[in-house]
């Protein structure tokens, strides 16, 4: 229904039109992100009340520390869920950058040539799964479960069983302070996710790239038959996570002030389910940054309330599991909908008018 | 490689049947092509390091082979299906736990009951992917990827800082891996019987092979009148029910149970079933070439060993031999339709 209708023409009648009047006057109010917003809202009401800790600065501080490096990874996952693909790498990416990160200052590398190597190493390791997928036309989930392995096993070779902590205070400082003039609320990770949020922000919804990256989520063949680069854009979104997850591994290595080969393990499930909750479809070709930014505010905040009651972290897989399936049964809710109004008669005939009944007819031949 | 589905087939022309006869030739050359790189293997090894085909050396490799094999059979079903379960290590390591627990809460509990309850519990998970995969209309990626890690939460949740030693466990249950018949474990023997029935069956069974036409092409599956939500929901539920008595195993090889027991045994058991020739778009593949896939894998760790080199290396070879494996594939199969689209317009002008 056209988002324009004159509320006037639509006629008044019980329930579902009245529904139906007000998804045409505001489209907006029946958008995920909308319905995303109001949890978050709830979530910050309930939050409060429950406890008077919630929305301290501190509070605030712990959060962003705590999930600073999962949403900036969850921006370029974003961008590659949407454009059709998936990146199960980010976690070891990040774990082998921290491992590099380790390997080389322990062999007294200057930091600045550490993270050119870093940087390097996360373009490349986002260019093979890039070219694997699009080159030899492998399907990304296998890919990445392979490079998952590979980047993880190659953290394990650089430290072996070694920790490296002995890293300068200037550096870990970065990882464990408040940026200044932010009354303590805000870590350097939540600065720089929200700094990257605007950038993927812009260049999805704004730039021939965003739109580009949408049609071939939609629809890879017509984004091929219109003209669209799909393989070049798609190498270089893997090259942009490589490259992301690489620097969260830094972020992560230095708020934890240790590079050790397991750093990072099953982070890649925390990142797929904030994008699936911020209301990306995981088949590709839908989905917005902001919904991914609301996304991350559910999930931190549902993560920080369990903190507050005595739930076992160790377990918190369940919740960060549940929501991804949560989100993805909630996508799917429409079609259920329909599919059950299919199965039961007495459904169907309320719903489906005499037109609808004829033109199921003249299909039939 | 099409599976046949109906009883009565047209006669083939000679063109289909010389397709159909390089098909199934470079399907065999894959699976050849894993023993050819397994005796290779094994004789450079042991040419570096005698000590590798000694008899408890060999028995070693073929326990630790059992349970990924196991495993690799559940996955084979699943991956033929065009779905994916990454959920089989947390299975595996719940079973683990709660049956070796069974021995210490209830002492003198008989050894096939606790095979049993393992078995439960994995069918009962796999089940509930199977559902929600099949019911739910959601890729099996994201809803197993979910479940390794609520199962794995639930399990932690359960056992808490607990664990299992061996000698609570009774004597007859950690001995099932060391027992040999004229010096072949008889878990060797017991699994390789279970994967010849599981081959047999995707072989020859009517609903084996609609397991095929689903990962050929689920489309034409359906137009087929293939019950597709039946028979995926049945593959989630013997992955399940494999990864339960896997954990049972687990439990009597390993002995000292705690809640991270299988962890990422998933990335394993996919390199074994894709390195075993099993195509992960689904459509094609053996339990045989999973099983022999899982055979190699765990020679190579066992050759790493015997070599004296790091076992640090390990995953990133693992991860190094899976993308290989879906390369040479894809490679192969691009040949391989291009060898038959000449073919057919020989056969055609």
């Amino acid at each position: 229904m056209a988002p324009d209708v004159d509320l006037a023409a639509v006629p008044p009648g019980p329930g579902p039109s009245g529904l139906e009047a007000l998804r045409a006057r505001a489209p907006w109010a029946f958008r995920w992100e909308a319905g995303l917003a109001l949890i978050v809202v709830i979530i910050g009401i309930i939050g409060t009340a429950a406890s008077p800790e919630f929305l301290t600065s501190n509070n605030l501080f712990n959060l962003g520390l705590s999930n600073g490096e999962i949403a900036i990874m969850a921006l370029p996952m974003t961008l590659i869920i949407i454009s059709g693909e998936i990146d199960l790498s980010v976690s070891s990416t990040l774990g082998m950058a921290s491992c590099l990160l380790g390997f080389l200052w322990a062999r007294g590398w200057p930091m600045i040539a550490i993270f050119v190597v870093i940087a390097l190493v996360g373009l490349a390791a986002g260019a093979l799964n890039g070219l694997l997928v699009t080159r030899v036309g492998l399907p990304s989930l296998a890919v990445t479960i392979g490079t998952l392995t590979l980047y993880a096993g190659v953290a394990e070779i650089l430290l072996g069983p070694n920790t490296v902590s002995n890293f300068p205070a200037a550096y870990t400082n970065l990882g464990v302070n408040a940026v200044p003039g932010t009354g303590g609320a805000i870590t350097y990770s939540t600065l720089i996710f929200a700094v990257l949020a605007v950038i993927f922000g812009v260049v999805l919804h704004a730039t021939p790239v965003g739109r580009s990256i949408f049609a071939m989520g939609a629809s890879p063949e017509a984004a091929l038959y219109a003209g669209i680069r799909v393989k070049r854009i798609k190498t270089l979104l893997f090259m942009v996570s490589g490259l992301v997850c690489s620097f969260a591994g830094v972020l992560y290595t230095f708020r934890l002030s240790t590079a050790v080969a397991n750093n990072g393990v099953g982070l890649e499930l925390d990142v797929v389910a904030i994008v699936l909750v911020g209301g990306i479809s995981i088949f590709g070709g839908q989905g917005s940054i902001p919904g991914v930014v609301l996304g991350v505010l559910a999930f931190a905040g549902i993560q920080n309330a369990l903190l507050l009651t005595n739930f076992n972290q160790e377990a918190s897989g369940v919740v960060a599991g549940g929501l991804l399936l949560l989100s993805v049964f909630g996508r799917n809710a429409a079609s259920y909908a329909s599919r059950l109004r299919a199965r039961v008669p007495a459904l169907r005939r309320r719903t489906e008018g005499p037109a609808a009944g004829q033109a199921a007819a003249g299909s039939q031949p | 490689m099409t599976p046949t589905l109906l009883r009565r087939e047209p006669p083939e022309t000679p063109a289909e049947a010389s397709s159909r006869r390089l098909t199934e030739r470079v399907f065999r050359i894959r699976e050849t092509g894993i023993v050819v790189v397994l005796a290779l293997f094994v004789a450079v090894t042991a040419g570096v390091q005698h000590r590798f085909l000694s008899d408890s050396n060999i028995q070693f490799v073929l326990v630790n082979t059992t349970i990924y094999a196991l495993l690799a059979l559940g996955e084979t079903m699943v991956v033929i299906s065009r779905n994916v379960d990454l959920s089989v290590g947390s299975v595996l390591g719940m079973s683990a736990y709660l049956s070796a627990n069974l021995f210490g809460e209830h002492p003198g509990i008989p050894i096939p009951l606790v095979f049993l309850v393992g078995l439960g519990i994995g069918a009962g998970w796999g089940i509930v992917n199977g559902l929600v995969v099949a019911g739910g209309r959601v890729p099996s990626l994201v809803v197993t990827l979910a479940s390794l890690y609520i199962i794995r939460g639930v399990d932690i949740l359960i056992v808490g800082g607990g664990m299992v030693t061996a000698n609570t466990l009774p004597g007859g249950f950690t001995g099932i891996p060391k027992a040999t018949v004229a010096g072949i474990p008889d878990l060797a023997i017991a699994v390789a019987v279970v994967i010849a029935a599981g081959a047999y069956y995707l072989r020859s069974y009517r609903s084996g092979r609609e397991l095929y036409a689903i990962g050929s092409n689920p489309e034409a599956a359906r137009l087929a009148g293939i019950p597709i939500g039946k028979r995926v929901l049945f593959a989630f539920a013997v992955s399940g029910a494999i990864a339960g008595v896997a954990g049972v195993l687990w439990a009597a090889q390993y002995g000292t149970v705690d809640s991270t027991a299988g962890t990422s045994y998933e990335l394993t058991v996919i390199t074994a079933v894709v390195v075993g020739g099993v195509a992960i778009f689904g459509g094609s593949g053996s339990v045989v070439g999973a099983a022999l896939g899982a055979l190699l894998l765990s020679t190579i760790n066992s050759a790493l060993y015997v070599l004296g080199i790091s076992d640090f290396w390990i995953q990133a070879i693992f991860g190094f031999m899976l993308l290989l494996a879906i390369t040479i594939d894809r490679i192969i199969s691009v040949k391989l339709t291009e060898a038959l689209r000449l073919r057919s317009n020989h056969g055609g002008t």
